[in-house]
């Protein structure tokens, strides 16, 4: 079985946010890249799975779309573990450019296991993944909490409306992932640093494609106003402030 | 111009995001000059379907079917309908449903897809949307640029208008349906208030000290009728199940009333809730920085507060 | 001149500083309180290959740089000097000296378990009566033909009851003074050897020291590193990379306490506005700014150097006496911003406070440091 990864490479969460003068873009210049949240969870999870079933789990390849300044992040993936890269050299685009890069690339390739992380922390799309499998024509499964491999059959949880369901299917599928589906991100050993150096990273050439959307512009979220501060010993005030004020209860 | 909304039921019922979904999808609808069309997929009841013309639904396909939600089968209806109706804007919830299903959608039109959109356009021509990005770090105005559109609704932002008018049902054949996965079993939560839909929602973080303080939280979230939430911290330290994380990485909620209980307020439990209309914080810690997201906030222990404040609103709500 | 770092570099800093920020904060405070040895962590840092993390691959090791090195120690030290001191000592003193002087026969047996963290080391120099003197060694290995007897008694040994391999300097030859002394590499487990209890300390509390004592102990002949007398020799080449480890933990406590420092001022608020804009907190954060700075690239020059093949035992004294001095300086003023809540433990820097001085003690005291600069600067000039 071979397991693919979708890898978004997002400004750390803990980045603030600017923007360029005329709030058109965002200004990316001293920004630290991360691994998406999400897919580092995913990737997480496919190491632990071919640890756990060396026999069966081949081999788990990455995937980006993105310049060569993502190239960092592949390689960290690298050394946490998967065994191959790919860049998928196209920046910039919505999801649908984007999902249209990752099909390109990865049709016909003897992918059994797409994990996608359900968003990425900078447009919070949650698309990629799902167009991926349509663009692919293979099944998917989203809000996935927990992936288990029995022999080929592929066992997970997702989150439903109003629950969870336990789920079997089959391969080629495409599995969105959330929290739950692995605990503790990687990190990568000295030894998996190491290898990394050696392992491939090939950079795969971007196929034509029209974005479904365009960036207008940015702007700041509104600013809260001041917290009315409430004495511990006067708790009706809350209450009253909740009924006349703010009208919540 | 004409909108298609999907509407999930659950055991053949909707709920109130769905009022809002379908009242949205009728002042899309008048904006772009066309009607609205829903689709419904499974099992409702003719009532509960006509029920949603307040709501300005005007026709209502029904395709009944037993497959459960499997991403391509229902994608594919959605996609049919929209073809079938004409439509050129199709909009559904941003759940876990929409996220499974919306981008699919999308790609079946050869539609540009912009998800949890706030409210209603910016503007018709071109069709510009807002919605936050960088996990509400940031508002963005984006543009879908093809001729059919896909988007989802971040729920509790564009709020429930009604319309006088019927809704005329219509079956739609659901039965080439066929489903790629096989579902094992179903857990469905029962009994509590669930927190993606809850008005309000009382949460708890590292200030409660050990698992074993959240009976007086729940309490409170008893009388207010609250769903049960807490920080990152707790649930990792097992104090409260994953299910009930709020944040970056968690669920990211918008109820009408938030409270924050001994959660200091790190910048990824922050992207979870910033979309709450009022937020109440109690920490010890008067610098604590969820008091500047906050609209109203207590210093003080959580040990005397927060039993002051269940009686206080257990007082409010016998008198009203 | 090139001050950036590698892609490499950058992820091995990360990683220390995830495993740090995420693993090791959790329960700092409570291993502290009650000097509780940080097991499962050496355990983890080993799996991720920090405890080898500079032994050639070839022996198990990590294959890294001192550079690296550097910035590993600074990111788990800006948690937990306890956890970062059994690195240092089983990186910089005793896999290094193995390596480093040792036989192929020697590597194979001994550093290979060490640099994959399966055993940890103790370096058993200091002594109830020879701390910064090294030359007026008690303990004697007494040459008995095909194996050497120790006796005498080790003090302030780090790992002193946990680890696996001793490395001890001992005097064989006393007419010859320091250079009748040997380094042995000692099983902890041989007869004759007993530890003392656990040294209470006012920092690094739960770093596992103690008194080590020999009682004819036989060492086969083929456990000792280099040529007869050697062992000084031995010991003042390791404690010359080992300044490199402690120097970055005490940078890493500096710019630990820093960095909780400046985000306690930009939010406390006192006399209407955050602490942060009042100038006198001001300009303590551009100080302690300038000196971590400071270190920082003492600490890096002298890693540099170790890794270009370079005489870095200069560079190693001044990085380890600037950075544990001015550990000292900047945890006191962290202390100082806090205020109040800098005195109690949930704010760390207190903790932090504590651990800084004992970088002024160990490895070298801030004055033997001074020696050693001082008579390069005198033989130079």
């Amino acid at each position: 079985m071979n397991i693919l990864v979708c890898i978004s490479n997002v400004p750390d969460t803990t980045t603030r946010i600017k923007y360029s003068a005329d709030m058109k873009a965002v200004d990316y210049s001293g920004v630290q890249w991360i691994i998406n949240p999400w897919d580092e969870l995913a990737l997480t999870r496919a190491i632990e799975l071919k640890e756990a079933h060396p026999a069966l789990v081949q081999k788990i390849t990455v995937i980006t779309a993105g310049g060569a300044d993502a190239d960092p992040t592949l390689r960290k993936a690298l050394a946490c573990g998967a065994d191959d890269a790919i860049r998928v050299d196209a920046a910039g685009g919505d999801s649908l450019f984007t999902a249209t890069q990752l099909a390109h690339a990865v049709k016909g390739e003897p992918f059994d296991v797409i994990l996608c992380g359900i968003e990425s922390s900078d447009y919070n799309g949650s698309a990629v993944g799902g167009m991926l499998a349509e663009l692919l024509d293979y099944n998917s499964v989203s809000a996935v909490s927990s992936l288990n491999l029995d022999g080929n059959s592929i066992k997970v949880t997702r989150e439903i409306d109003g629950g969870k369901q336990s789920i079997e299917t089959s391969a080629p599928v495409v599995l969105i992932v959330q929290k739950g589906i692995a605990i503790n991100p990687r990190i990568p050993s000295m030894r998996g640093i190491m290898t990394a150096r050696t392992k491939p990273l090939k950079v795969v050439a971007a196929t034509a494609a029209a974005p479904g959307s365009k960036v207008v512009g940015y702007q700041a979220p509104p600013q809260k106003s001041a917290c009315k501060m409430i004495d511990p010993e006067n708790i009706d005030e809350l209450v009253h402030l909740l009924h006349t004020e703010a009208r919540v209860i | 111009m004409s909108v298609l909304v999907y509407i999930e039921n659950r055991n053949g019922k909707f709920k109130k995001s769905t009022y809002e979904l379908v009242s949205y999808g009728k002042r899309l609808a008048n904006g772009l000059g066309g009607s609205v069309t829903l689709l419904s997929i499974g099992k409702v009841a003719e009532d509960e379907l006509k029920n949603l013309g307040a709501y300005g639904a005007g026709t209502i396909l029904s395709a009944e079917t037993d497959v459960p939600l499997d991403d391509r089968a229902y994608a594919s209806l959605i996609a049919a309908a929209a073809q079938n109706s004409g439509a050129t804007l199709v909009v559904m919830a941003h759940n876990v449903t929409g996220k499974a299903l919306a981008p699919r959608v999308a790609v079946r039109l050869n539609a540009g897809l912009v998800s949890a959109v706030n409210g209603l356009p910016v503007s018709y021509q071109p069709f510009v949307v807002s919605k936050k990005a960088f996990s509400g770090k940031s508002l963005m105005q984006a543009e879908i640029t093809t001729d059919i559109k896909v988007i989802t609704l971040s729920q509790n932002t564009a709020g429930i208008e009604t319309f006088a008018g019927n809704a005329a049902v219509e079956t739609m054949d659901a039965s080439a349906v066929t489903s790629g996965i096989t579902v094992l079993s179903t857990e469905v939560q029962t009994g509590k208030i669930l927190l993606s839909e809850a008005d309000v929602v009382v949460s708890g973080g590292r200030g409660m000290r050990s698992a074993d303080n959240w009976e007086p939280l729940e309490e409170l979230a008893g009388v207010l009728g609250a769903a049960t939430a807490c920080s990152r911290p707790v649930s990792d330290e097992g104090w409260r199940p994953h299910h009930e994380h709020v944040g970056q990485t968690g669920k990211v909620v918008a109820p009408n009333l938030y409270f924050a209980l001994g959660i200091s307020g790190a910048i990824q439990h922050l992207a979870g809730i910033s979309s709450s209309k009022v937020i109440v914080a109690v920490n010890k810690d008067p610098e604590a920085p969820i008091f500047s997201a906050a609209d109203y906030g207590i210093v003080g222990d959580l040990q005397t507060v927060l039993p002051k404040m269940t009686e206080a609103f257990r007082k409010f709500k016998s008198g009203n | 001149m090139n001050f950036e770092f590698s892609e490499e570099q950058l992820m091995i800093q990360q990683a220390a500083r995830d495993y740090a920020q995420r693993e090791l904060i959790k329960d700092v405070i409570e291993r502290d309180t009650h000097a509780i040895y940080p097991t499962e962590h050496v355990k983890a840092l080993s799996e991720l290959g920090f405890m080898g993390m500079l032994v050639d691959p070839e022996y198990d090791g990590g294959g890294m740089d001192t550079v690296s090195y550097v910035l590993a120690m600074e990111e788990i030290s800006k948690v937990d000097s306890s956890v970062s001191v059994i690195m240092s000592v089983n990186n910089s003193l005793v896999c290094y000296g193995i390596e480093k002087f040792g036989t192929e026969a020697q590597k194979e047996k001994f550093l290979k378990p060490l640099a994959r963290g399966e055993k940890i080391g103790a370096f058993l120099l200091s002594e109830p009566e020879a701390g910064s003197d090294a030359t007026s060694q008690r303990t004697t290995a007494e040459d008995k033909g095909d194996y050497y007897l120790l006796n005498g008694t080790k003090n302030w040994i780090t790992n002193g009851n946990t680890a696996g391999t001793y490395l001890v300097i001992a005097q064989t030859h006393p007419e010859k003074g320091h250079k009748g002394i040997n380094v042995l590499i000692v099983d902890r487990h041989s007869p004759g050897i007993s530890v003392g209890p656990h040294e209470d300390k006012m920092g690094m509390r739960s770093s596992d020291t103690h008194s080590v004592m020999f009682n004819d102990v036989k060492v086969p002949k083929e456990n000792r590193i280099g040529e007869d007398g050697f062992g000084f020799k031995f010991a003042m080449k390791t404690l010359e990379g080992g300044r490199i480890g402690i120097a970055a933990q005490a940078l890493g406590i500096a710019s630990g306490a820093f960095e909780r420092a400046v985000k306690y001022s930009k939010e406390r608020k006192a006399f209407g506005t955050e602490i942060a804009n009042h100038q006198s907190v001001a300009f303590k954060l551009a100080d302690m700014a300038v000196k971590i700075e400071n270190a920082r690239n003492l600490c890096l020059k002298a890693a540099w150097l170790k890794d270009q093949g370079k005489p870095y035992g200069y560079a190693s004294a001044m990085a380890k006496y600037y950075a544990a001095e001015i550990a000292m300086e900047v945890t006191t003023e962290a202390v100082q911003i806090h205020g109040g809540y800098g005195y109690v433990k949930e704010y760390h820097v207190e903790r932090l406070m504590r651990e800084a001085k004992l970088t002024q003690i160990y490895e070298g005291t801030s004055e033997i440091q001074q020696i050693v600069i001082s008579r390069q600067v005198l033989n130079e000039f």
